[in-house]
């Protein structure tokens, strides 16, 4: 027996028995594609093939297709990298910590949350991997294997390749996660279908029953798998900024790294489940299950993850100045009244000032202005780590290589890729898979539920 | 192995009524074969009798398999096949093996598990499972009870059990 305290909003709204949670949530897979869907596939699928061009270009005639120079040699692909590995945060943040804490509500939205993940992890390693001009050779060079010459090996004392191991584990061990839960799930869509659809399903179900033996073993790897988990999100963003830390270049060589690439992470992992759910609650009518209760929790983590993030900047300068470095203090005064002083007061703008709206009970609880503010949230995303990338590196240590960095349409086209793939993915699973983990809801339901069945 | 054909099935709506039925029909005497449920009913197991799963054990030896391999690995590969000076470090820098360490300690832990799992709950992608009733992947509570396990028992004593246990139907199954 689950003892819930009365007092509490219910997590499910609108009286759902079982029937209605699978009914709702099967319903989407099995109907025929809607019209707007279809102009979503059509858009994102435009997107995907304009921004393959630039990535064709970038393979064929190689990283000079790009805006880098002698001076700035790493910007917007490094950008871009880092913004989507952040972006895949807080899908298994959701699944794995929220599960360790026995947060309920984490199973409206997990579902979704996850396969983010799953895209836009994939869309970040697009970068690192054409960076290398050949991928298909680099992407060996990568890996712990013996080169033509004889047994000369990979460099493990460098966080280039801690990030090969970080990412390709993150990415499988999110994946299969993600389709543990999934299996239930395909398993009540065999059940109701018949024909092609029941032979795909079945065999996505793995042959599932859903014998009470299975379902215990099957609990027993979900909380094991989300304790690995959960250490695994907070390695992943650690591992990426020591791409940054261990360098030393002034804005960079900092400690206070890992802890605020982290909460930056969580911060913009959020906003971005709340631009795809807000979307896709509506479309699919979802409001019983994606409720404004999820939405006002979900913009409570995106305050304190802002605030930290915040803190983070404000700490980063003081220590600059107190450090008493000439060329560190000169790399953050250059980042906030240099050349680039737009970027990073975008930044300041998108991720400090506008999260702390959401104190506002009546902001917190609107869906457009969550709507808006998510948006705005990935914008000050994107800037914070331009802003560290770029204007770290313009003005080095010879004032005659000063220069500034201007992206190229290639640059463009391949951030366009990357959209492109990770909305038609998203489309895609959305059609074909439940969005909402149905086998989690109905084992809330008897305690969250509004009416409670009998 | 020769699988029984024929069960008696009872289904159940709820999830509490569930779990007094399973304990009066086993303190009857009567051998369930298996629940099956829409979702992971709490304490269930723990009235089915069935003995806590051993696959946390497992993974904590996958792990500790991931670290033996990934300290292995970077040791042999940077101290003693190809020593390289990096960064006037140690040849065997530890502080900077501890990143990939984790990460295939990680790794081979849940791939171990979960290979474990498949394989002890039978979940293979050519499976198919025997479905008693294709509401117990919906909204109810399947209770399957083997007659060739009970022979001892009268079969109307076991459709009685369950009626009286709580059970909305009691239907009968057979397998070819």
């Amino acid at each position: 027996m689950q003892v819930t305290s009365p007092v509490r909003d219910p997590l499910i709204t609108g009286g759902k028995t079982y029937k209605d949670v699978t009914n709702d949530i099967a319903r989407h897979v099995e109907g025929k594609p809607t019209k707007g869907w279809l102009l979503g596939l059509a858009v994102s699928l435009t997107v995907l093939l304009l921004g393959s061009l630039a990535l064709v270009a970038t393979l064929w005639e190689g990283i000079g297709m790009w805006g880098l120079n002698k001076t700035v040699g790493w910007a917007w692909d490094i950008t871009n990298f880092v913004w989507w590995v952040g972006i895949g945060h807080a899908g298994t943040l959701i699944s794995a910590v929220l599960l360790l804490f026995r947060q309920k509500w984490r199973t409206s939205i997990n579902r979704a949350a996850e396969a983010m993940t799953i895209f836009a992890v994939i869309c970040a390693a697009v970068f690192p991997l054409i960076h290398m001009g050949r991928p298909w050779i680099g992407a060996i060079w990568a890996l712990p294997l013996p080169n033509t010459f004889g047994s000369l090996w990979v460099n493990f004392n460098s966080p280039l390749l801690w990030d090969v191991f970080a990412i390709s584990t993150y990415f499988s061990v999110s994946l299969v996660f993600w389709y543990i839960g999934l299996i239930p799930d395909f398993a009540t869509i065999r059940d109701r279908a018949t024909g092609i659809r029941n032979t795909i399903y079945g065999a996505l179900s793995f042959g599932w029953d859903g014998g009470a033996k299975t379902w215990m073993r099957y609990e027993s790897v979900s909380l094991i798998l989300a304790g690995l988990a959960t250490p695994l999100v907070l390695s992943v963003h650690t591992i990426v900024s020591f791409d940054f830390a261990t360098s030393v270049i002034p804005g960079w060589h900092t400690t206070i790294f890992p802890p605020y690439f982290v909460a930056g992470a969580i911060f913009s992992g959020f906003a971005m489940v709340l631009t795809l759910m807000i979307v896709t609650r509506k479309v699919f009518k979802l409001e019983d299950y994606i409720t404004m209760g999820h939405i006002e929790l979900m913009n409570i983590v995106i305050i304190i993850t802002g605030s930290i993030v915040g803190i983070a900047y404000i700490t980063e300068f003081f220590i600059a100045w107190y450090s008493g470095v000439a060329a560190e203090q000169y790399a953050f005064v250059n980042r906030m009244f240099g050349p680039y002083w737009w970027a990073y007061w975008s930044m300041m703008t998108c991720n400090v000032i506008s999260p702390q709206l959401f104190w506002f009970k009546k902001i917190r609880t609107s869906i457009v202005a969550t709507f808006i503010l998510s948006l705005i949230v990935n914008i000050g995303m994107w800037f914070e780590r331009f802003v560290i990338i770029v204007t770290s590196l313009h003005r080095d240590y010879l004032p005659s290589s000063w220069v500034m960095f201007y992206p190229t349409i290639t640059d463009v086209g391949v951030y366009m890729f990357t959209f492109g793939f990770f909305f038609t993915a998203f489309l895609l699973f959305a059609k074909f898979f439940p969005v909402i983990n149905m086998a989690e809801i109905k084992s809330v339901l008897k305690s969250s539920s509004e009416k409670i069945i009998k | 192995m020769e699988r029984d054909k024929n069960f008696i099935l009872g289904i159940f709506d709820d999830e509490d009524i569930l779990k007094n039925a399973v304990r009066e029909i086993r303190a009857a005497g009567i051998k369930i074969h298996e629940v099956f449920s829409p979702y992971p009913v709490h304490g269930l197991e723990e009235e089915l009798g069935y003995r806590r799963s051993r696959l946390p054990i497992a993974a904590f030896l996958f792990g500790l398999l991931g670290t033996t391999l990934a300290l292995t690995m970077q040791f042999y590969m940077m101290k003693f096949d190809w020593p390289m000076i990096i960064g006037g470090k140690d040849h065997a820098a530890f502080p900077d093996f501890i990143p990939v360490s984790f990460e295939l300690t990680v790794l081979v832990a849940a791939f171990g598990m979960v290979t474990v799992f498949m394989v002890s709950s039978n979940l293979k992608p050519w499976g198919q499972p025997r479905i008693f009733d294709l509401r117990s992947t919906d909204d109810k509570h399947v209770m399957a009870i083997d007659i060739a396990n009970n022979a001892a028992v009268d079969l109307e004593i076991i459709k009685g059990a369950l009626k009286n246990s709580g059970a909305t139907e009691v239907n009968s199954k057979s397998f070819e």
